[in-house]
Order: structure tokens, then C-alpha cells, then sequence
């Protein structure tokens, strides 16, 4: 890591290996004294080739692939996943599946906001926020695994159902846990919005206007602290968000707070959801069979994951091999709103405003663009292409 | 042969080292899952700092590697690097399964395969993710072999 001057700029690198943020990315930011006057975001450096790699392996294998893309959203992933190949296959899984699917997307989305929320205070300097909302998260954590035995990566989701069902103690155990985390959220709300040091440091700061959301094609709770209301469970109802509806929240600001405030009103509503859905769970089976050769076709879902709108793209030609798995992930959408939104302010914002969006590297680094300057060619044979992979790796 | 002298300097710098290991923490490449946990060892429940384990944001300050993932080849590079700036003597651990063997993503095109092919690691820590118990385990299985020349683990 080294900085440079070139043409009288300053160029401020940071990355792969950093100490603000714990995945590798890298970024270049030109500063006028303390003022970023340009950003830019080098990605890939967590491109693994699962998308090819999906082209190898069959419908289920895939299914532990997917849930492996990120590591704080696998559920959305295998929902989203799921749901496609059940599309194609002509089955819908029975409502106790689609309950329970909806119920830990929620646990889930309460688990990444709260990581969030810790994570970009401690971008922000504000440590002792850090801790208590990582304690705090330990609870859900827990009630995870008490629903399916892992910690992190659920796998709740199976082709046409679910794996784990919840019983009454259970129940128990997830309303009592849900309770407490209610309590501490309130305690959240009164420090985002009151404390001034973190006042200080997140209101005006990162100002996105609801025209420039929509242009930059922002989405999820970054795009709806801008006023922007997108939200696929409300547009496109998928699971049992249909029976079970969740409230569109939004605020008119679109400046650091407002992206606090949404996230933590979106986990009372995570709750009540929660809550709503251990209430009126419906009975019935928790699998139908799904052919291990799926039929030809195409297929699209979407999901709304805790950083925005997930879509999948599955191509079947018939036999029990994918042969196209497309993942379009909410955090690459969001990255050209913080380069635009990062210009203006002090280099010292700029892990508070890269934590944000709630950045997630492994999500992102789907697919390389290469674009060198000069002669640049658009269209590739696939002759080409593979032998520019050959020798790009050699 | 070892005078008395430098005898007992190893002795102080093995206490030493033993009581406080500053860590670096490196994502080759991994899902975000190993780092969660990893993270989620420095926080109250787990708290790795009672055992002077302390996350370093430099590799030049740091005593052990926490390494997680199955090492793309964009971070291959990146990986070998900070390796090489980390002072002597310098310990890798290896967390989570794709960092052992590839685990989920074995036979994707972009990927090394296991840590160990890129650097020398110390200690395994498999799981996919391993919990934060696992990790602990990790790092305690690591300082009890640098107290001992021995092998590390007890039979039986």
C-alpha cells in the first residue's frame, strides 16, 4: 500500500487487507487535503467461480453450494434458489414450509441487521455499541441454532420444503428470545437518534436524494432511507409473505441516520413478523417430492435479502444438471450509490459511509469485467474469451 | 551449544509470546461465515481477550495469521504478501473447511484450493463455519505448541 502523486491528485489506496472492514476490497480515494474528491472500488478478490462451479454439480448439490455464496445471508440465497428450481419442476412447497421459510428469513434478517448496526458503529469509533449490539446478537444467533443446529449457515431450505419443523417449546423459546431483543432495540433507537457524538457523525452525512436512489439503482434498506418504496416482500410476494404482510418502512432523509433508523425500525417489524407467524402457523406437511430431473425451461425468483433485492436465474435443459445459475446480489447495486455519495466528504466518513450499505464482498464478486482502455472489443467468440482465460491464468 | 544466557531469553520470549499473540485476520476468499465467527470471538460471550489475544489491523505488528477461505487466485498474491510482513516467528491458522480443503467450492475454476499450498499453516480448524469455541480451541491448541516441544494434543 502506497500513495502516489500523479497530475497534482492524491491517491489515498486502501486494501485488499484493511483494518475497517473485514473482507477484501480495495479502493482508491483522491483527496484534496481532507476532502475525497473521487472513489473508486476495485472488486473480485472473493470471485470464486461459483456460478460455473453450479454447472458441475446437480439440483440438491447446488443447493449447499448457493447457501455458501455469503455467509450472513445463506438463507435468502437458498430460498431464492429453491423457489426457482420448484418453479421449474412445478411443485410449491406445503404453507407449513413456506411459514417456517419466512420465519427464518426474518431471525436471519434480524441476526445481519444487528451485525450491521455493531459493525458500522465500530467504523464510526463507537466500540462500546459494537460489543452490546454483538452480545446482544449472540441471542438470535442462538435461537438459529436451536431451530436447525448451526449457527450460521441454516441449510432450513430443501428442494420443496423445509428440514426442520418448530414445535411448541420452541415457539416458546423464540418469543422469549424475540421479547428481549425487542427491549434492547428500543435502547438502539434512543442511541442512533439522540447520542450527540453519533449524531455528529451521521446526520447530513451521505445524502442521497430519492431521484438519485432510483438513477443509481439502489435497493433495499439503502434505497428506502432515500424514500424509495421497493421492497420485493411487498411487490412480489413470495413465501408466505402474502398471509403473513410486512409494512413498508421508509424515510424521506437519505442521509447515515436514516439508514440506522430504517434498519432498526425494519427489526420491530422483523419481530412482529415473528411473532405473527408462531401465532398462526399452519399445519400440514413439511415436504413434497420434487423430481431429481428437473424439467426444461427458465425460471426467475426473487427475494428480498437484508441488504436489498436478490434475484436468481435458473436455465434448465432437462436433466438433473443446471445449465445456467445467474445471481444478481443487492450489495453490487448498492456500490455506485456510495461512490457517488462518498465525493464531497471527509477521508475520516469513509469507512462510516462504505458500512452504509451494509457492504457484503462475497456477494458482490460475481462476475469480472474486464475493460482496458484503448481498443476496447464488445463482443468475444467463445474461442476468444477461452483463450484469454488460458492465458489470463497462465 | 546454548549458553545460559541465550537459554534463558528463548525462555522469557516463549513467555512472552505465549501471553499475548497479536492476530491478523486475512478473507482469501471465504463466505463471510468464518469471519462472523471470528469476529463474534472478540465480542462479550466469547472474548477472546482474556487471553491476551488481541486483533491487529497491521500484518506488521501481528504474531499469528487467521486465515479463512479457499484463497482465489486474485487474493493468492494479496495472501503471500501480508505473510511475508509479518515479523518472525509468524503462525498461520487455518479456519474453516474451505481453507483446509476447498470444502463447498472444490473444483470451482478460481480457487487455489487449501491454504496450506499457499503458506505454511499451524493449525487446523475445520467446520463449515467452526463455532467460536472451535476457534478458541484453535488459537489455545496453537500456544500450548509453542510452550511445548512435544505434540500438542494428548492421546486419548
Amino acid at each position: 500500500m502506497e500513495a502516489q502523486t500523479t497530475t497534482g491528485k492524491f491517491v489515498v489506496p486502501i486494501g485488499p487487507q484493511h483494518p475497517a472492514l473485514k473482507e477484501p476490497g480495495h479502493f482508491e480515494f483522491t483527496v484534496d487535503g481532507e476532502i475525497v474528491t473521487g472513489a473508486s472500488v476495485r472488486l473480485g478478490f472473493v470471485h470464486r467461480g461459483i456460478e460455473k462451479g453450479a454447472e458441475a454439480r446437480n439440483w440438491v448439490q447446488n443447493m449447499y453450494m448457493v447457501e455458501r455464496v455469503c455467509g450472513i445471508c445463506s438463507h435468502v440465497h437458498a430460498t431464492a434458489y429453491a423457489l426457482g428450481v420448484e418453479q421449474l419442476a412445478g411443485v410449491t412447497a406445503p404453507p407449513r414450509a413456506q411459514a417456517i421459510r419466512e420465519l427464518v428469513a426474518e431471525l436471519e434478517r434480524v441476526h445481519s441487521h444487528m451485525l450491521w448496526l455493531g459493525v458500522a458503529a465500530h467504523e464510526g469509533g463507537f466500540d462500546t455499541l459494537f460489543m452490546y449490539s454483538w452480545r446482544d446478537r449472540e441471542t438470535v444467533m442462538d435461537l438459529l441454532e436451536a431451530i436447525c443446529g448451526n449457527r450460521v449457515h441454516y441449510s432450513v431450505n430443501l428442494l420443496g420444503g423445509v428440514k426442520y419443523d418448530i414445535d411448541d417449546k420452541l415457539a416458546d423459546q423464540l418469543r422469549k428470545g424475540v421479547d428481549f431483543l425487542e427491549g434492547r432495540c428500543e435502547h438502539y433507537m434512543k442511541v442512533v437518534t439522540t447520542d450527540e457524538t453519533f449524531v455528529g457523525r451521521t446526520k447530513n452525512v451521505g445524502k442521497m436524494s430519492k431521484e438519485e436512489a432510483y438513477e443509481l439503482g439502489s435497493v433495499g434498506p439503502t434505497a428506502r432511507a432515500s424514500g424509495v418504496d421497493r421492497d420485493i416482500r411487498i411487490d412480489a410476494p413470495y413465501v408466505s409473505y402474502e398471509q403473513f404482510p410486512v409494512k413498508l418502512i421508509t424515510d424521506d432523509a437519505g442521509d447515515l441516520q436514516a439508514r440506522f433508523v430504517v434498519r432498526i425500525k425494519e427489526l420491530y417489524e422483523s419481530f412482529r413478523l415473528i411473532r405473527e407467524i408462531l401465532d398462526h402457523m399452519p399445519e400440514g406437511e413439511l415436504t413434497v417430492k420434487v423430481p431429481r430431473r428437473i424439467p426444461a425451461g427458465e425460471a426467475i425468483s426473487r427475494v428480498e435479502a437484508p441488504r436489498g433485492e436478490l434475484l436468481y436465474f435458473l436455465k434448465s435443459n432437462g436433466t438433473d444438471i443446471p445449465d445456467r445459475v445467474k445471481i444478481r446480489t443487492p450489495s453490487l447495486c448498492n456500490w455506485s450509490s456510495v461512490v457517488n455519495y462518498a465525493v464531497g466528504h471527509k477521508l475520516a466518513d469513509m469507512p462510516m459511509l462504505l458500512a452504509g450499505i451494509d457492504p457484503c464482498f462475497s456477494c458482490n464478486d460475481r462476475s469480472v469485467t474486464i475493460h482496458r482502455g484503448g481498443n476496447v472489443q464488445n463482443d468475444w467468440s467463445w474461442e476468444q474469451l477461452r483463450q484469454y482465460g488460458i492465458a489470463y491464468y497462465r | 551449544m546454548d549458553s545460559v544466557w541465550t537459554k534463558t531469553l528463548n525462555q522469557v520470549k516463549t513467555w512472552a509470546r505465549i501471553n499475548s499473540p497479536w492476530a491478523i485476520h486475512f478473507n482469501s476468499g471465504s463466505c463471510n461465515g468464518c469471519d462472523i465467527e471470528i469476529l463474534a470471538t472478540l465480542t462479550p460471550r466469547y472474548d477472546v481477550e482474556r487471553f491476551g489475544i488481541k486483533l491487529q489491523g497491521s500484518p506488521r505488528h501481528a504474531d499469528v495469521l487467521i486465515c479463512t477461505g479457499p484463497v482465489t487466485r486474485q487474493a493468492k498474491n494479496r495472501l503471500l504478501r501480508i505473510y511475508e510482513q509479518m515479523p518472525d516467528p509468524k503462525f498461520v491458522i487455518a479456519v474453516g473447511s474451505c481453507g483446509l480443503s476447498g470444502g463447498a467450492f472444490q473444483g470451482c475454476y478460481n480457487i487455489t484450493g487449501n491454504i496450506n499450498e499457499v503458506i505454511p499453516v499451524d493449525v487446523y480448524v475445520p467446520g463449515c463455519p467452526p463455532r467460536p469455541e472451535a476457534i478458541i480451541y484453535g488459537v489455545a491448541q496453537l500456544l500450548a505448541k509453542l510452550q511445548a516441544p512435544a505434540p500438542a494434543v494428548k492421546e486419548g
